[in-house]
């Protein structure tokens, strides 16, 4: 068992877990955030992404323990840090179908616009590309990612 | 205007509200984003779907499990239609499940709006009618003068008007009327229009919504282990290091389904017996369940793939005997034919990988059991488990959560029975979580299938005859009176079955899924082979059957099916040939819907790119126009993935494919970049949606390969013979 020091959506937590524990299962289990979901456990389907220094990280694989003062942000955290554009842009396309795969699909579009504002279809593709939608709402998520492109995309 | 007779609907007004709760809660239908700080009271409740508040708002129950098919929209909208209030001062209540109050609280056979349609609207202009009756009793004026408009009641001769929520009070002691007037279709204000699906917010903020997301005190997380092969049991079980980890409760061994049990359904699991780890969080749990040594007994022997497929192939080679169905002299025909033409399609197992595993919470305590979680068939899995634990249905409740995914698999709730099992074990609250392997692993596969075509053409080039006999694991895939069936004088059907111990189950839109595509790639080639244009060539057997149909047990419109064809001619503008874009069509009937789809696909780089789908849905009455929509384009991008890279092989019983490094599926820039949908308008009740827009596409997407490659397409999944990486038969 370890202590681990967490900084999620600006607040500091501290947990007592495995030494190894993901921080998918830090955030679920422990600091008590379920909006990060658990699709693969294999950094291949990209349900557990967030954001780890602005950056998409598929978190079913990230030790929680390794990443020391990173800010981390989650989608519950993500309108209060410059990602509600996004969140409306996918209520306007009604893009969400189970919903399951959708905050990692949100999380990680505000991984690419944090990088680049402006993407083409196919840096859309690429980027997204690690994000399964078993439903297949593929085309409203490229929609919405645009849509809130106009609308000011990603704060960072 | 439709008149229905209450009496025989078993309606019930709810009684009892002295002191009912406050509501508290629940999701905004209309996204109002904020909900007054004082709760509103509830009023009346004219029966189980609707509860009228103080305030005016009115909660509308959806009874079905909502799975991503959007039903816990569209169930209330047509409730709302009926009752005749704003949807912006609707409130959308999941129930949990209650047999004795709803009819049918299931997600299956796309039947949900199909067979809630007039009980729902019943029930809504029910309500609407007994707040009439008590406005028409306070101002001493006959109900036949009233009128209602979004939630508010009028008294033109008077200029009266009162809200709903200012009625109901007075309104509960106005029996349940024996008839109702349904509204003419012409007049919906609700139905036919865009509402958002009712949980999207929730949704895009990370609400706990899901059986994954659910935290209750108390609770004990367990982990099961199946055997590795199917055909395997547990022989024994060597935990010492498991237990070891911290953290982990208990390790033991569980059968849950006793060889007598009704195997179908939520009693149906290929490995009864199972190793169940248990402890206080899931990553303890997860490494635990590595740690297990197990040693493993073989029942009855492992299967292979290709001893599947060469099983499936001598099944059909055979000479049909006893054909489900025989129209003419096939055989005759085929003598007589100039051209004769003969193909096989195939297509493998397939995981329904929702993208929430496999999970549910149970409580046992005493003679009571509380279940929670993702179910498409609350019912059956509430009776099963009543019979495993031998606790009355009356003491188990079910609680239905929004499913992330079902496509059929969640139909098969042995999970929720195993969680119950383990509840009762261990007395504690139980939250059973299935990993990806064990959910990919599992079985309740979509079956292997395997069918043959045969066409026989007359000297002016016209279809003359066809047979079609079709297997698969457990079943085989043929609908033997659907089309082509009624369109050709000598026409046969049959279908076998092959036994394996792998288990099979329901995937969307069970044998359609690939039928249909076989049966329209090879309508596309023999067309191509009479020398004519494959939407001509469907439509002339379509008026063939509208005009002079074979037999009489064909169940499919000709009307409807041409209208159809028709409307995606005229849409995606079909003989108007643009440089570079290859087309396929296709079309199919199930589930009660129509639908018939294009695909256009352009060469890049020699590679062929999936440009845009079109498609073409009669399905009735549409409730949810862009709800619909939206699963329309999700069948596509779905059908268009498993045809192209869905695949589960066996080695010895033991799946090749564990997890999404090995299992593919479709991914952004791999589908198409739009898809144009358009309805059929008319007035016919409404039939399903969540299933029927999947089956055609592997057609027309097979279809449009040819065109843009010059190679037809055969096997599933088709990037194996897109890259010439079939496996050989021979």
């Amino acid at each position: 068992m370890a202590s681990i020091s967490l900084k999620v959506n600006g607040k500091v937590y501290q947990i007592e877990a495995e030494d190894d524990i993901p921080l998918l299962w830090a955030l679920r289990d422990h600091v008590g955030l379920v909006g990060t979901k658990y699709g693969c456990g294999i950094a291949q389907c990209g349900s557990c992404t967030v954001l780890v220094g602005g950056v998409a990280t598929r978190s079913c694989m990230m030790p929680a323990k390794s990443l020391g003062e990173a800010e981390i942000i989650t989608i519950e955290g993500l309108a209060e840090n410059g990602g509600k554009a996004l969140q409306d842009a996918w209520v306007e396309h009604d893009t969400p179908q189970c919903g399951y795969c959708q905050a990692g699909q949100i999380i990680s579009a505000a991984g690419l616009l944090k990088s680049n504002p402006n993407p083409t279809d196919e840096e859309i593709d690429t980027a997204m590309r690690g994000n399964i939608c078993r439903c297949g709402s593929y085309v409203r998520i490229k929609a919405a990612i645009k849509t809130a492109i106009k609308k000011g995309g990603v704060v960072a | 205007m439709t008149k229905i007779n209450l009496s025989r609907r078993g309606f019930i007004k709810v009684t009892g509200l002295a002191g009912s709760g406050l509501v508290l809660g629940f999701h905004w239908a209309g996204c109002t984003p904020v909900r007054p700080a004082e709760a509103a009271k509830v009023v009346l409740e004219p029966n189980a779907y609707i509860k009228i508040l103080s305030d005016g708002m009115v909660t509308l129950m959806s009874p079905v499990p909502e799975i991503g098919q959007g039903i816990k929209t569209a169930i209330p909208m047509i409730i709302a239609e009926e009752l005749d209030v704003s949807w912006d001062n609707v409130i959308i209540e999941q129930a949990p499940l209650a047999p004795d109050l709803y009819v049918r609280q299931s997600a299956g056979g796309s039947q949900a709006v199909r067979q809630l349609w007039t009980t729902v609207r019943t029930a809504g202009a029910a309500g609407r009618r007994m707040l009439m009756e008590a406005a028409a009793r306070e101002w001493k004026v006959p109900v036949a003068e009233l009128t209602t408009s979004e939630g508010i009641i009028n008294h033109g001769k008077s200029g009266n008007s009162i809200g709903y929520g200012d009625i109901a009070s007075k309104a509960n002691d106005i029996e349940v009327p024996e008839e109702v007037t349904l509204k003419d279709p012409g007049n919906f204000k609700i139905i036919g229009t865009s509402k958002k699906n009712v949980d999207v917010r929730d949704i895009v903020e990370g609400k706990p919504l899901f059986g994954m997301d659910m935290k209750k005190e108390g609770t004990v997380i367990a982990m099961i282990t199946h055997p590795p092969a199917f055909g395997m049991k547990p022989k024994s079980v060597d935990d010492s290091a498991a237990r070891a980890i911290p953290g982990i409760k208990d390790v033991f061994t569980i059968t849950v389904f006793p060889e007598d049990i009704e195997t179908r359904w939520s009693g149906n699991n290929a490995f009864p017996e199972l190793v169940v780890v248990t402890g206080e969080s899931t990553w303890n749990v997860m490494k635990a369940k590595k740690a297990l040594k197990i040693e493993w007994e073989t029942v009855t022997p492992g299967e292979n793939t290709e001893d599947h497929m060469k099983q499936m192939e001598s099944q059909i080679s055979g000479k049909m005997t006893a054909p489900d169905r025989i129209d003419g002299d096939p055989k005759a025909a085929f003598r007589k034919a100039v051209k004769v033409i003969e193909r096989t399609y195939s297509a493998p197992f397939l995981p329904h990988n929702t993208m929430e595993p496999m999970n549910f919470y149970a409580h046992v305590t005493g003679d009571k059991i509380e279940l929670e979680g993702p179910t498409q068939t609350p019912q059956r899995l509430r009776d099963i488990t009543a019979q495993i634990m031998g606790i009355p249905e009356e003491n188990i409740t079910v609680n239905i959560l929004r499913a992330g995914g079902g496509f059929g698999r969640r139909l098969y709730g042995h999970y929720g029975v195993e969680a119950a099992v383990i509840s009762k074990r261990i007395n504690a609250p139980v939250h059973l979580i299935y990993t990806r392997e064990d959910d990919m692993t599992q079985g309740t596969y979509r079956p292997d299938y395997r069918v043959r075509y045969k066409a026989g053409i007359d000297a002016n080039n016209n279809l003359v005859a066809l047979t079609v006999s079709g297997t698969g694991t457990n079943g085989g895939p043929v609908a033997s009176n659907r089309f082509p069936a009624g369109a050709l004088d000598h026409y046969a059907a049959k279908n076998y079955s092959l036994k394996s111990n792998i288990s099979t189950g329901a995937w969307r839109a069970p044998r359609s899924n690939f039928i249909a595509g076989a049966e329209q790639s090879f309508l596309d080639e023999v067309a191509e082979a009479c020398g004519k244009n494959p939407m001509d060539f469907r439509l002339e057997l379509l008026e063939r059957a509208k005009n002079d149909p074979v037999g009489e047990k064909n169940d499919y419109d000709p009307d409807r099916f041409i209208a159809l064809l028709n409307l995606i001619k005229e849409k995606c503008e079909w003989g108007n040939k643009v440089e570079g874009v290859h087309r396929g069509i296709s079309a199919y009937y199930c589930h009660n819907s129509y639908i018939a789809q294009v695909i256009d696909i352009e060469m890049k780089d020699n590679k062929p790119v999936i440009k845009k789908a079109w498609c073409a849905v009669d399905c009735g009455i549409v409730i949810n126009l862009d709800g619909a929509k939206n699963q329309v384009e999700g069948g596509i991008m779905d059908g268009i993935g498993h045809a192209l890279y869905g695949n589960i092989t066996f080695k010895d019983g033991v799946v090749d494919q564990k997890n999404f490094d090995t299992y593919r599926l479709i991914r952004h820039g791999e589908g198409p970049e739009a898809v144009e949908t358009y309805f059929i308008d008319n007035d016919i009740d409404p039939t399903g949606l969540g299933e029927p827009a999947l089956p055609p596409v592997a057609g027309a997407l097979a279809n449009a390969l040819y065109r843009a490659t010059g190679k037809r397409l055969y096997h599933q999944p088709y990037i194996l013979e897109l890259e010439g990486r079939e496996i050989n038969l021979g």
